[in-house]
């Protein structure tokens, strides 16, 4: 599996994953949250942050559901949906994710079929390669 | 000071490419070359003038080596537009900035690919996870139709969107590249059943949504208008040109945007329409980057031929057909001529308004040309005298 790529801006998200909390990257100044994170507020031009709890609750946005060619990693667990969530806290804040049927089950645990636009989802932590990312789970 | 300098003041004057395949024998480099030859041979100006250059990115051979295989003079303008198929129309434009405000005399931009070739850029595990791609790659979103696919189910999902309508769209292409000698899909007709049937590459997108992966390499060469009357060729104007980057963009995913089914193309068409004499319904032809289908309908909303969420209905009933409302794509386009990262698309808009192309609409006089729509972007609008 590709791991994600850890930068400046970005590390805090994976620290905090890693101990089980959603946070987005939230402006000191101003309050506005940002993702995916950067070194600036693009409202105010804030560059001190704050990383603010997220519920972790939202509802799926849109999804695909990739077939081969892919790489090697992912070919084997194809077809697998990829879903975008978009937060509750803010519909801008829509993430890439895997949706699956529980948190250590594999990107090809839920059937694509049951997938619907407009779902509600929560998260849970994942490791792709020693990092937590957020993943999603159906919620009722 | 009059505010729009650039309209109609440079014109492209040569055409130029080699064949199109999955599997060319020659180097990048020596293809380019071989296609600004023609180009140059097209226009009649010998290679010793030109003096200016503009490529996009993803491009593997740089100013400096075609310069010196060519045989241009001293170059005193180059330039080379970022992401990859959006930048191909901006190439054109640059070379118009330049020509009309006095910093080049005759401008060439080219492109050359071997991607029916090479192995695909997304295999590239290395390069794959650069800062904007690692929010989204990890998770399986790994190529350029698995981030196209989830704009493709929302717009399904917003505004009915059918798999019909797509198929219209690829239908559209393939029977222009029917007609067209020089396309990959000369001899391949595709029918409804084909397309409804065809493999999933990415749910909702079956095969025949996704471009083709051609080697080969075109270009074109531009001059002044006043220049462009003693040229071979009648000259085809650069009328407008716009970029779009829109606020708040993510590079393929507009994930993150207030509306992400409003792409880098409504930024473009803005600025092209603030500078142009014409709007939408002047337009006779387009040649809409055409990457995947689903670029077509949301790029013919952008740019005004319809309004939003009417994109996947324009091309119902052969809407995007050579009698239709807005011919699209008249060589085949990216589906189905052969996908040189859009660059066919400007020499086929060069081919209508000279009135050679093979799917030539009667009495063409302007053509808008698209670059790749869901990266930050560009168009020109060509006309003729």
């Amino acid at each position: 599996m590709l791991k994600p790529l850890v930068d400046d801006d970005g590390a805090p998200y994976f620290a905090y994953a890693a101990k089980g909390e959603l946070r987005m990257q939230a402006c000191a100044n101003c309050g506005e949250v940002l993702f995916p994170p950067r070194p600036m507020c693009p409202r105010c031009q804030g560059m001190e942050f704050a990383w603010k709890l997220m519920s972790g609750r939202g509802h799926v946005w849109s999804f695909a559901v990739p077939r081969p060619p892919l790489l090697p990693d992912y070919a084997a667990l194809a077809p697998y949906p990829v879903v975008v969530v978009e937060l509750e806290e803010d519909r801008r804040l829509r993430l890439v994710g895997n949706l699956v049927a529980a948190e250590d089950a594999d990107i090809d645990s839920v059937d694509p079929a049951t997938i619907e636009i407009g779902q509600p989802v929560r998260a849970v932590f994942r490791e792709i390669e020693g990092l937590f990312v957020a993943a999603w789970t159906p919620d009722e | 000071m009059n505010p729009t300098p650039l309209k109609d003041r440079a014109a492209i004057v040569g055409i130029g490419q080699t064949e199109f395949a999955k599997h060319l024998e020659p180097s990048e480099k020596a293809l380019a070359c071989r296609a600004i030859a023609m180009a140059l041979d097209d226009a009649g100006i010998a290679a010793h003038e030109v003096d200016a250059f503009a490529a996009y990115t993803m491009e593997a051979t740089d100013e400096v080596e075609i310069a010196k295989a060519v045989g241009a003079g001293d170059v005193t303008f180059f330039s080379r537009v970022g992401f990859g198929g959006g930048g191909s129309c901006a190439t054109v434009g640059h070379l118009a900035m330049a020509i009309a405000t006095g910093q080049a005399s005759v401008g060439v931009a080219w492109r050359s690919r071997k991607r029916g070739s090479g192995p695909r850029p997304w295999t590239d595990t290395v390069n794959q996870l650069a800062t904007p791609a690692q929010w989204t790659r990890p998770f399986g979103l790994l190529r350029p139709v698995d981030e196209i696919a989830i704009l493709a189910r929302r717009y399904m999902h917003e505004y009915g969107l059918t798999r019909e309508q797509l198929g219209a769209v690829a239908i559209a292409c393939r029977n222009r590249a029917n007609a067209n000698p020089a396309a990959i899909m000369y001899d391949r007709p595709l029918t409804l059943d084909d397309y409804l049937s065809a493999r999933m590459i990415s749910d909702p997108l079956c095969l025949f949504d996704n471009c083709l992966e051609t080697d080969g390499a075109l270009a074109v060469v531009m001059v002044s208008a006043e220049r462009a009357r003693d040229c071979r060729q009648a000259p085809v104007y650069v009328h407008a040109f716009g970029q779009g980057l829109p606020a708040q963009h993510h590079g393929m995913v507009n994930y993150w945007n207030d509306d992400p089914l409003a792409g880098p193309s409504w930024i473009a068409a803005k600025q092209l329409w603030k500078h142009s004499d014409l709007g939408p319904a002047d337009v006779d032809v387009a040649q809409i980057y055409d990457a995947f289908t689903p670029l077509i309908p949301l790029s013919l909303e952008g740019y005004g031929f319809c309004g939003k969420g009417e994109g996947g209905a324009f091309a119902d009933d052969g809407g995007l057909e050579l009698a239709g409302r807005l011919p699209i794509n008249t060589s085949g386009g990216g589906l189905s001529e052969a996908y040189v990262h859009g660059f066919n698309l400007i020499n086929e808009g060069v081919r209508q308004l000279r009135g050679t192309s093979t799917n030539q609409v009667d009495g063409a006089s302007t053509c808008l040309v698209t670059a790749g729509e869901a990266v930050p972007t560009s168009a020109v609008l060509l006309r003729r005298d």
